[in-house]
């Protein structure tokens, strides 16, 4: 058998080609953004970009009792927003067999919280399973389609940024031939309403109990013997630091189904160790169940709910080890930014100039919010960057909507702006809306939507009119501007602003890491003419920096967009277009 | 066990450097486990990637004080991750600089002789002028692969499995400019 290097993602999207899987749907969202990207490239499996997390899994929720293997991916945050139609979906239970993956971001490498999907397992009353490294990626996800059908429920594969992100070996297998189960109307397992939801909600409990028996003695929860003095109980990562740190010098319980969790396996092991300890990462869902059932454990006493572990911290806390030391040196820190040529930056200079509130969103632009540009007010979740100011507006005087703005990307616009803009416009606050149409999803790097023309197989597609949904929303000022020209974005910005009615400006240049945008040549800095007096420099460009009073471009960067020249009174920039 | 860092600033091409050293490391028959960075990090952020080789991996992160070599695109970042090496371990960067935004906007300041401040510490370092011989090979952004000809020099090896790993992991497009900008790097010192 063929073995192959890849990261989690790709591997679990091997796993659902292996399983003979039939219809992806997802949006992107770090860290789970590849699995998608993977398994679009096998041609037998037909697999999409949804507007959002939530159409994805209904799609893969009808595409199940259509009769298909189904599956989505999302990151945490996207999890709560397809939680509406999973929670009944495990009423309804499936067809073909159904897989949601889910990937946690511990440590916050590219998300705005660190919540435990884990929960959503339990609340949702659905299995759970969670991988620990690429091989398991896959065995896995075959494995949830197996249960899946068998127990008529989807299963939650969980993820976190070390499993998804980190490539190690898998041996490949051949596609499964599933075929596509006939579809049959079942009216008393397909529509919840509540006389027939009543009796599916005796089937959820009952699957439950099921499922708890099978995680007794389910293969992969595994016991791995070794020292009985130290007993750890732990799954996907966490397993893996654990392992790392104590080797043979210690006994596990691997919980490859998180959820629901054995009882009397749990019991056995803890039988056979001196003293129990649960490694978990965020919260104490494998703790509060062993002290539920009465199993005495040491867990989030001294390990934190907070980030990443490391073997180094958990020889620390239970072997009492002296931490490793820290860097001595004083290196200032280097934080992400908008690269060399991004559309954005014009904006947000321009809010920051007028000093204007900015309620902000979900993508690259929340980097808007650092130092030098800092034209972010809020940050919170999809969507929320135009209904929050709709909020703001209304409980402030008439003034306040004159100095505030909403910013959302065109694909976060698609995912959840649009509700908010019509809330603006049925219940009339005097709102403006910048949509920063860089045209594509960005920050999860660069996926179709459906503004941009190519589905995720490449194929061309009707391009969703931004200006057309807004006018048809019901606002009727409706301007688009390019973000480069800062000079005609500050004007048309404070028009609209003084505008007593919504408005939206469209800022519309393609990403500049596009391979389809062509650049211009560097900029240089006449050294005569500079006076060192950066100006240049409140635009946050990545390319320029002082170098001895004078401002310098690192010409292997800079794109051209010239950003910094209109930004310069004594035209010390030279070279590019002008 | 081989315990690899790859630092830079997000889009220098890290990921291209631990693909090939992942695929490098498979081929000599080890187990091997590379972390690597995705999202938000990416965009000109400080950036790690971790590859680890040997006969089981568990973690695929590298602790404190573990690195046998750090690989760094810039030489800030290889002061940064400096406390990971161990101790006669090697550090090759490019002398490049790179100023972070709060040096930019006169928040912090770049810091003064890297070197002398490695030379402090009881490991090797090998700096180069990565960005000068992939421009020479071509195209400055070959400045990766010229730091991984310096490291292939100083982490060993078949020299046949580092151009087969090479081979595997660029597009044939770029091959002939790689493979110059991996001799540059491995016979820069």
């Amino acid at each position: 058998m063929e073995k192959k290097m890849m990261i989690g993602n790709a591997a679990v999207a091997r796993g659902l080609y292996e399983a003979g899987c039939h219809f992806v749907s997802s949006y992107p969202g770090t860290p789970s953004t590849e699995i998608t990207e993977h398994v679009a490239k096998y041609e037998e499996v037909y697999a999409e970009w949804a507007p959002n997390e939530k159409v994805a899994v209904e799609a893969a929720i009808g595409a199940s009792i259509g009769g298909g293997r189904a599956f989505a991916a999302m990151k945490h945050v996207g999890l709560n927003v397809a939680a509406d139609p999973l929670f009944t979906a495990s009423y309804t239970g499936v067809n073909g067999g159904v897989v949601i993956a889910v990937a946690d971001d511990m440590g916050m490498h590219s998300s705005q919280n660190e919540q435990d999907s884990r929960h959503y397992a339990r609340a949702s009353k659905m299995p759970m399973l969670e991988p620990a490294d690429s091989q398991e990626c896959k065995d896995f996800a075959i494995l949830a389609y197996e249960m899946s059908e068998k127990y008529d429920t989807p299963v939650y594969l969980r993820l976190s940024t070390r499993v998804a992100h980190s490539q190690s070996t898998v041996t490949l297998g051949t596609r499964l031939d599933v075929a596509v189960k006939p579809y049959e109307k079942n009216i008393s397992k397909y529509v919840m309403m509540p006389a027939k939801a009543k009796a599916r909600h005796v089937v959820v409990e009952q699957r439950e109990l099921d499922l708890r028996a099978y995680a007794e003695t389910a293969e992969i929860n595994k016991v791995i013997m070794g020292d009985t003095k130290i007993g750890i109980i732990a799954s996907g990562i966490a397993f893996q630091y654990a392992r790392e740190a104590f080797g043979k010098n210690a006994s596990y319980l691997k919980l490859g189904m998180v959820y629901p969790l054995p009882v009397d396996l749990i019991r056995d092991f803890a039988s056979k160790v001196d003293k129990l300890y649960v490694i978990e990462e965020l919260d104490d869902i494998f703790e509060a169940h062993c002290l539920k059932h009465g199993i005495a454990v040491e867990g989030k006493a001294i390990f934190s709910k907070m980030g990443e572990y490391t073997p180094e911290m958990l020889r620390n806390k239970i072997l009492g080890e002296a931490l490793p030391e820290g860097n001595h040196e004083d290196a200032p820190v280097r934080p992400p930014v908008l690269c060399p040529g991004c559309p954005h930056r014009g904006i947000f200079y321009v809010l920051n100039k007028l000093k204007l509130v900015v309620s902000g969103d979900i993508g690259c632009y929340t980097l808007g919010a650092q130092p030098p540009l800092e034209a972010v007010d809020t940050t919170l979740c999809m969507g929320a960057s135009i209904s929050g100011l709709h909020g703001m507006n209304m409980v402030n005087d008439p003034e306040f909507a004159k100095k505030s703005v909403a910013v959302i990307g065109d694909s976060t616009f698609i995912h959840s702006g649009m509700t908010g803009l019509t809330n603006i416009v049925y219940n009339q606050s005097p709102s403006t809306v910048i949509i920063l149409d860089n045209s594509i999803t960005g920050m999860t790097g660069h996926q179709q939507n459906p503004a941009t023309g190519l589905t995720l197989k490449g194929r061309p597609a009707p391009i969703l009119d931004l200006e057309a949904v807004c006018r048809a929303i019901g606002v009727s000022r409706v301007t688009v501007v390019d973000p480069y020209d800062m000079k005609e974005c500050e004007r048309v910005l404070k028009e609209e602003l003084d505008a007593p009615e919504p408005s939206v400006i469209i800022a519309r240049r393609p990403c500049a890491l596009l391979k389809s945008v062509k650049h211009k040549p560097a900029l240089k800095v006449n050294a005569d003419k500079c006076v060192g007096c950066k100006m240049c420099l409140k635009i946050g460009c990545p390319a320029i920096s002082m170098v001895d009073g004078k401002a310098v471009v690192d010409t292997s960067i800079c794109v051209g967009c010239g950003l910094c020249a209109d930004m310069c009174k004594l035209g010390c920039f030279e070279g590019g277009e002008n | 066990m081989v315990n690899v860092l790859i630092v830079g600033v997000g889009g220098q091409g890290s990921l291209l450097a631990s693909r090939i050293l992942g695929t490098l490391y498979l081929n000599e028959g080890l187990d091997v486990k590379v972390s690597e960075v995705h999202g938000m990090s990416q965009r000109g952020g400080s950036v790690v990637t971790y590859v680890r080789a040997g006969e089981e991996i568990a973690s695929p992160i590298i602790p404190v004080g573990e690195a046998d070599v750090i690989i760094a695109f810039e030489q800030l970042e290889a002061l940064r991750w400096i406390h990971y090496l161990k101790k006669d371990g090697a550090v090759i960067y490019s002398k490049q600089e790179i100023a972070p935004m709060p040096v930019i906007t006169g928040a912090a300041k770049y810091p003064e002789d890297i070197y002398g401040k490695i030379a402090k510490y009881p490991v090797r370092q090998v700096a180069i002028e990565a960005d000068k011989l992939a421009l020479e090979a071509g195209n400055v952004k070959a400045a990766n692969v010229v730091l991984m000809g310096a490291a292939s020099k100083i982490l060993g090896g078949d020299e046949k499995l580092w151009q087969e790993a090479l081979v595997a992991n660029v597009p044939a497009k770029f091959l002939d400019l790689n493979k110059k900008a991996f001799e540059f790097g491995r016979n820069s010192d």
